[in-house]
């Protein structure tokens, strides 16, 4: 059925989009359940470990931070804030399930399997970092910020093609939307059909330019619409809703074959890095306002209430975590430094005459 | 033994290859159905189904970013780029990312994936179609450039390209496509990468080409004898890596070199050989060494397209140049 032009009002369809975007909620700031039936899809054990592994993550964090000021890594992407998002939606995936990290989520990799030593090797600059086990599922983290959505979905287009039951998650944020990958990636998906999940981190700041100066949509899951795809915004300082939508994300993507876009609201309560100003770009006071949503104290409220969780529980993980991340540091300082020669050997899989070449003339030198 | 163009060969390799490995897949815009705009991929679709062969949106990175999680898992992409004058779109999954992961992962991870793509100047494409973009390629360690000048070569370098265990551009000159035919085997068989390979041998000055220039290579060899000069003609094969000895051999025999490349003169391919040979075998060489390629412009519009490419002419008068020094 045609429609007649004289009925046109522009300004009027583009106010539309985000009315098919609420954001779904579980929990609210104050700790109190706004979907109840949601919350009873989860056992008091699912929540307590949830619980652990943001107030895990946050530590983690703020141990990360001390430690690049101590100098003993070179520089990191801060994660604080943003738990619920990487912690959260991490937490609906399954075994054997394939991660495609960013450099701000190298903290919730450690979560997936990724040893801490190798985390830090990351940070440090250190080939070692990379050197992952063969059946490890988990991409190198990506420094191209939409580049990763592309290869997660040439590696969900493989689990669809082998057959296996796993889904790929990858994990970006707010500016690779505005990158011609971000869209090629989930547009490929659609077309082809393959389980995939797109988690957008909103954090709200590309480094120091604001989502709403990186485009016109109100939304960023709005644009899963051009590639067909299902898109969803969670509040992603809700823990309880990250995990549930990526559970529900992650049945629906094995069973349909077909991928999800989450756009996730949340805040980096720290520097975008280490070399990072954010006082130049945002105010005390919008930090603050967002602080009021932190992912951890909601669910604390929660489960102290249900009688799941003690405060004290809190200090006892960062002791764990201050212990974990010295013997990780103990472990990287362990491994031998990188020469020269190893990059050269490590260039093809059969050396060519100008690298062999080369490797001579580096081992000369390396060996003084 | 078949004579078969060019591209008859390379649809050869891919058939034979896919054939033996299942871990092989074809995809890139209208390789399916189509069976490529030039006919590379003819009848792959219906031999193996969508399962190998997949048409896919028109989307240069996509299609690169879907190679290196393919391979990731353990596949053997062979992915095409319908024009390399598109590969701007697709730089980072190749350079960025393809050519990084071995070195990226201290040798945990190979990302052995083939990179098709048509190229060159001589039958007056629209813009971005015909240029010479292997030095770019080239100059990114991690990658192999391969560019075959005949059927014959080109089956053997595919199917090589396609086991090897590292990323491999291959690059197929649409000159080259339909213009003549080789014997080429049925059988399946290798001709290794990174070895030049003695197109014509001669005893009195080297002309070092590759993909096309090849051709005119041959044609100014064949002048020169007819003028008493002995040429003999180096295929490179692979510009990355480049087979050095095989050039220095050939100089210290014949004491003279023409370098021949379609692309533009700056940087590029030509200039390493030239400085490599320099620095290899600069007492062999009795006279300065010669360098035909393009001027320094954009590719040109299709109408001037013949004046500004070399050819057997300018290859000719290098030579002698080069040998009456």
């Amino acid at each position: 059925m045609a429609e007649k032009l004289s009925k046109l009002n522009f300004d009027k369809l583009v106010e539309g989009y985000k009315d098919n975007f609420k954001m779904y909620q579980v929990l609210d700031e104050k700790g109190k359940v706004v979907d109840e039936k949601t919350m009873k899809e989860f056992s008091d054990d699912e929540l307590v470990a949830l619980m652990e592994d943001i107030v895990w993550g946050r530590a983690l964090d703020e141990r990360t931070i001390i430690l690049n000021r101590q100098g003993a890594l070179a520089n990191y992407a801060t994660a604080g804030g943003q738990e619920a998002s990487q912690f959260g939606t991490l937490k609906g995936l399954e075994e054997g399930d394939f991660l495609v990290p960013g450099y701000r989520d190298i903290g919730v990799s450690i979560k997936h399997g990724l040893p801490m030593h190798q985390a830090f090797m990351w940070y440090r600059g250190h080939v070692g970092g990379n050197k992952y086990d063969k059946d490890f599922p988990m991409m190198v983290p990506q420094v191209v910020v939409a580049g990763g959505i592309t290869h997660a979905m040439g590696v969900a287009f493989a689990k669809k093609r082998k057959n296996e039951k796993n889904v790929v998650l990858a994990f970006t944020g707010d500016s690779a939307t505005s990158e011609g990958d971000f869209y090629e990636g989930i547009n490929f998906a659609g077309a082809f059909g393959v389980p995939l999940i797109v988690v957008v981190q909103n954090n709200g700041y590309g480094i120091s330019v604001p989502v709403h100066e990186q485009t016109a949509a109100e939304t960023l899951a709005q644009k899963g619409v051009a590639a067909g795809i299902a898109s969803i915004q969670v509040d992603g300082m809700d823990p309880v809703a990250t995990y549930a939508a990526a559970r529900k994300a992650r049945e629906y993507a094995l069973k349909e074959n077909k991928p999800v876009l989450i756009e996730t609201l949340t805040y980096r309560f720290g520097p975008h890095t280490m070399s990072d100003d954010p006082k130049k770009y945002r105010t005390d006071e919008e930090l603050n306002e967002w602080k009021k949503k932190d992912p951890i104290v909601r669910l604390r409220t929660y489960l102290v209430e249900k009688g799941l969780w003690e405060e004290s529980r809190e200090e006892e993980i960062k002791k764990e975590v201050t212990k974990e991340a010295r013997q990780a540091i103990e472990k990287m300082n362990q491994e031998p430094e990188m020469k020269i020669v190893d990059l050269l050997e490590n260039m093809y899989e059969v050396k060519p005459q100008n690298i062999k070449e080369q490797i001579e003339k580096y081992k000369a030198k390396e060996q003084g | 033994m078949a004579n078969l163009t060019m591209i008859q060969a390379i649809t050869e390799s891919l058939d034979q290859e896919m054939a033996r490995d299942e871990k092989v897949l074809i995809f890139g815009e209208d390789v399916g159905k189509n069976g490529g705009v030039f006919r590379a991929t003819q009848g792959l679709f219906d031999k193996y189904g969508e399962n190998r062969v997949n048409d896919t949106p028109l989307a240069e990175s996509g299609i690169g970013g879907m190679a290196f999680g393919l391979a990731v898992q353990g596949f053997r992409p062979v992915m095409e780029i319908q024009f390399f004058g598109f590969v701007f779109e697709v730089m980072d999954s190749i350079v960025g990312q393809m050519a990084r992961t071995r070195y990226r992962t201290g040798g945990k991870l190979n990302l052995p994936a083939v990179i098709r793509s048509p190229f060159g100047g001589g039958v007056h494409t629209p813009e971005m179609h015909a240029d010479s973009l292997e030095g770019l390629m080239a100059q990114s360690p991690g990658l192999k450039v391969v560019i075959p000048s005949n059927p014959y070569d080109a089956k053997g370098l595919l199917t090589s390209a396609i086991r090897d265990e590292d990323p491999v551009v291959f690059l197929e000159h649409m000159k080259l496509y339909r213009s003549f035919r080789d014997e080429v085997p049925e059988e399946q068989y290798t001709v290794p990468l990174g070895k030049a390979a003695v197109a014509k041998e001669g005893s009195d000055i080297t002309i070092v080409a590759y993909g096309y220039m090849v051709r005119e290579a041959l044609k100014a060899a064949e002048q020169l004898e007819k003028d008493n000069v002995s040429a003999e003609v180096i295929d490179l094969r692979t510009v990355s890596p480049i087979d050095y000895e095989t050039i220095v051999k050939s100089v210290e025999k014949t004491g003279h070199m023409v370098m021949v490349q379609e692309a533009q003169r700056q940087a590029g391919v030509g200039n390493v050989v030239i400085s490599e040979v320099s620095q290899r075998a600069i007492l062999s060489l009795e006279a300065p060494v010669g360098f035909v390629s393009a001027p320094d412009t954009v590719y040109p519009f299709g109408q001037i397209e013949n004046t500004w490419l070399p050819n057997a002419k300018d290859i000719t008068a290098a030579a002698k140049k080069a040998v009456e020094f």
